[in-house]
């Protein structure tokens, strides 16, 4: 039982993993210019399936390193193209326009792909589990927590540390401050996208990894991501990814003793955070 | 628009109504479309209620349409062979989930109350989904039918005649619309309106805001429960799917289409929008796509809808 529920935790904290940095991206974008990206998962199913094409050509660790970065070059053009006619009026239109762009590449996958979950090779050594006792331990999914861990450092680095990073958290606070500073706001919006997108592929390469490939697996992964951000606070990227960890975390232990349970939880746990404390764990009062 | 042309046109659009299953017999299409086109009206025209007239951005409809419908269908295989009482559950199970969501949500605003409800509405979705052997699970809930309504004096056959079904659903329609419409004209409506231009404005007057928003929260999805319960008659099936996220954006673009400003905009949308995807879904496998364009070039080209656009080309 003590091993059932501990492969549960360390599941849940993989799919938590996941779900965090999902959310991440979703959040940076959220945060700096109040966009709900609807299209990210569909962002993350092309990442998965830019890997599957690559492997081939590249190998496991091209493809890894590639596919994100060409995801975001493609995030790159949507915003260019058509998110940023929309900043400035109402949430409700870029909220429906990447509405339809998530039917676009879920649909778009699923034609040039087909329906069926697709296998996605992953380096031998990597499936076997490490230790006898503990079956679930194998070397995917302790990488995986590692390259996620250092995902997620790399971009508090990036915020914290480097000037693109301050001027987005700066204009996560005050976007006009920014720009009458001499900040050019267009460029700053496009590469805070194109990140969010990056840590969309990401998730995307990882995932395929794990789950295998099907067009549906950005709507499956994407509404959790929405509970991580809501749980964790708006405007705060610490809260996501504290959010993100906890329902995994949740609905992994849940599935142990109610498994058709497992993905409501996630909404129970979000009722309670909005009961007691609406701006979420970490989010900051009034900023929503 | 001037007085005498409104009578006009609500003359005109009550006549296409009332006439729809001939014309479109005529035009080489089926009755069944139009019953369709009047539900999804309905839905849109509910969601509308908070959207175009509250300024409150739902994207998590479809749960409470989604309730009307296996409201409906789960009391007419399991409980009541009785078309009201069912319809009254679902209905029902709609407004309390309404009511207590509401609770939650009601003190958030713009994309957070957005993000809030699109996550809610999911809910509803995982029960249906994962609850197998009560809701069918991903098959849908099937394996029970309409029945005919009795209502003491007269029995209106809406199983066994398609225009008995259409007139139901119409006369609903008209029912809710006209409720709809009066609670916007009474100074309850009125006060929405004022929350939707300045809610701060409203507040310092002594309005009490969140009360207001849950009301029409409330409101709205009721109709929208309802709309749920019909759809549900109509194909004699409750499908996950109506409970899903992408049916509450089906919702919204409709709203948009026709014109979010006005009240009778949401139905022309819902007309195209359903049209659309019918001829989509018979032309091409991937009509998914299209569909994603036509929501992309909405937003880009047509925010203002239909009525939007007509309204500001007339003078007034």
């Amino acid at each position: 039982m003590t091993q059932l529920i501990l492969f549960n935790v360390f599941n849940g904290l993989i799919i938590g993993a996941f779900y965090a940095l999902m959310a991440l991206g979703l959040s940076l974008i959220l945060n700096l210019s109040g966009v709900i990206n609807f299209a990210h998962g569909g962002f993350l199913a092309l990442g998965g399936y830019l890997a599957l094409v690559l492997m081939p050509y590249t190998g496991f660790w091209g493809a890894l390193v590639l596919a994100p970065l060409l995801t975001a070059a493609v995030g790159l053009v949507v915003e260019r193209t058509l998110v940023r006619p929309l900043y400035g009026r109402d949430p409700l239109y870029s909220l429906l326009l990447t509405f339809g762009l998530a039917f676009i590449l879920e649909d778009g996958t699923r034609f040039i792909w087909g329906p069926g979950t697709l296998p996605f090779s992953i380096p031998g050594w990597m499936t076997t589990p490490l230790s006898g006792k503990f079956f679930f331990l194998t070397g995917f999914r302790l990488f995986m927590v590692l390259l996620v861990t250092v995902a997620v450092i790399g971009l508090f680095l990036i915020l914290n540390r480097t000037r693109l990073g301050m001027r987005i958290r700066a204009g996560t606070l005050d976007l006009e401050t920014v720009s009458a500073l001499g900040v050019n706001v267009r460029v700053l919006r496009n590469l805070n996208f194109g990140i969010g997108i990056y840590l969309a592929g990401l998730a995307g390469a990882l995932a395929a990894g794990m789950l295998g490939l099907q067009p549906t697996i950005g709507s499956e992964l994407i509404m959790p991501s929405f509970v991580a951000i809501i749980i964790g606070g708006l405007g705060s990227l610490t809260g996501t990814l504290l959010g993100g960890l906890l329902i995994g975390v949740a609905s992994g232990v849940t599935a142990v003793f109610f498994p058709s349970a497992s993905e409501a939880v996630i909404y129970v746990l979000m009722a309670i955070v909005l009961l007691v404390r609406p701006r979420g764990l970490l989010g900051e009062e009034g900023r929503f | 628009m001037a007085r005498g042309s409104k009578l006009v046109a609500a003359a005109f659009l009550w006549l296409a109504l009332i006439t729809m299953p001939d014309w479109l017999n005529l035009i080489g299409s089926y009755p069944q479309l139009g019953t369709r086109i009047v539900i999804l009206a309905l839905a849109a025209m509910s969601l509308n209620f908070l959207l175009g007239f509250t300024g409150t951005l739902s994207f998590g409809h479809a749960a409470y349409f989604g309730l009307g419908a296996y409201g409906v269908g789960l009391t007419l295989k399991y409980l009541v062979p009785n078309t009201l009482i069912g319809m009254a559950v679902g209905v029902g199970a709609g407004l309390v989930a309404a009511a207590i969501i509401g609770a939650l949500i009601v003190r958030l605003r713009g994309i957070y109350f957005a993000m809030v409800t699109i996550a809610f509405g999911q809910v509803f979705y995982f029960i249906a989904y994962r609850w197998n052997n009560v809701t069918g699970g991903d098959d849908g809930l099937s394996g029970w039918n309409r029945l005919p309504i009795h209502l003491g004096i007269a029995t209106i056959d809406i199983l066994g005649n398609e225009r008995a079904m259409y007139y139901t659903a119409l006369a609903l329609f008209a029912l809710a619309a006209a409720l709809m419409a009066l609670l916007l004209r009474s100074p309850f409506g009125r006060t929405l309106l004022a929350i939707r231009e300045n809610e701060r404005r409203a507040r310092f007057l002594g309005i009490p805001v969140d009360r207001h928003i849950w009301m029409a929260w409330v409101i709205s999805c009721t109709f929208a429960a309802v709309a749920g319960a019909l759809y549900a008659l109509l194909n004699n099936f409750a499908d996950p799917h109506d409970l899903r996220w992408d049916q509450s954006g089906d919702f919204v673009i409709m709203a948009v289409l026709g014109g979010m400003r006005s009240f009778w905009g949401p139905l022309i949308g819902a007309a195209i929008f359903v049209a659309l995807q019918d001829y989509l879904s018979t032309q091409t496998e991937n009509w998914m796509s299209f569909i994603g364009v036509f929501f992309i070039l909405v937003v880009l080209f047509f925010p203002r809808g239909v009525l939007g656009v007509i309204r500001r080309r007339s003078p007034t």
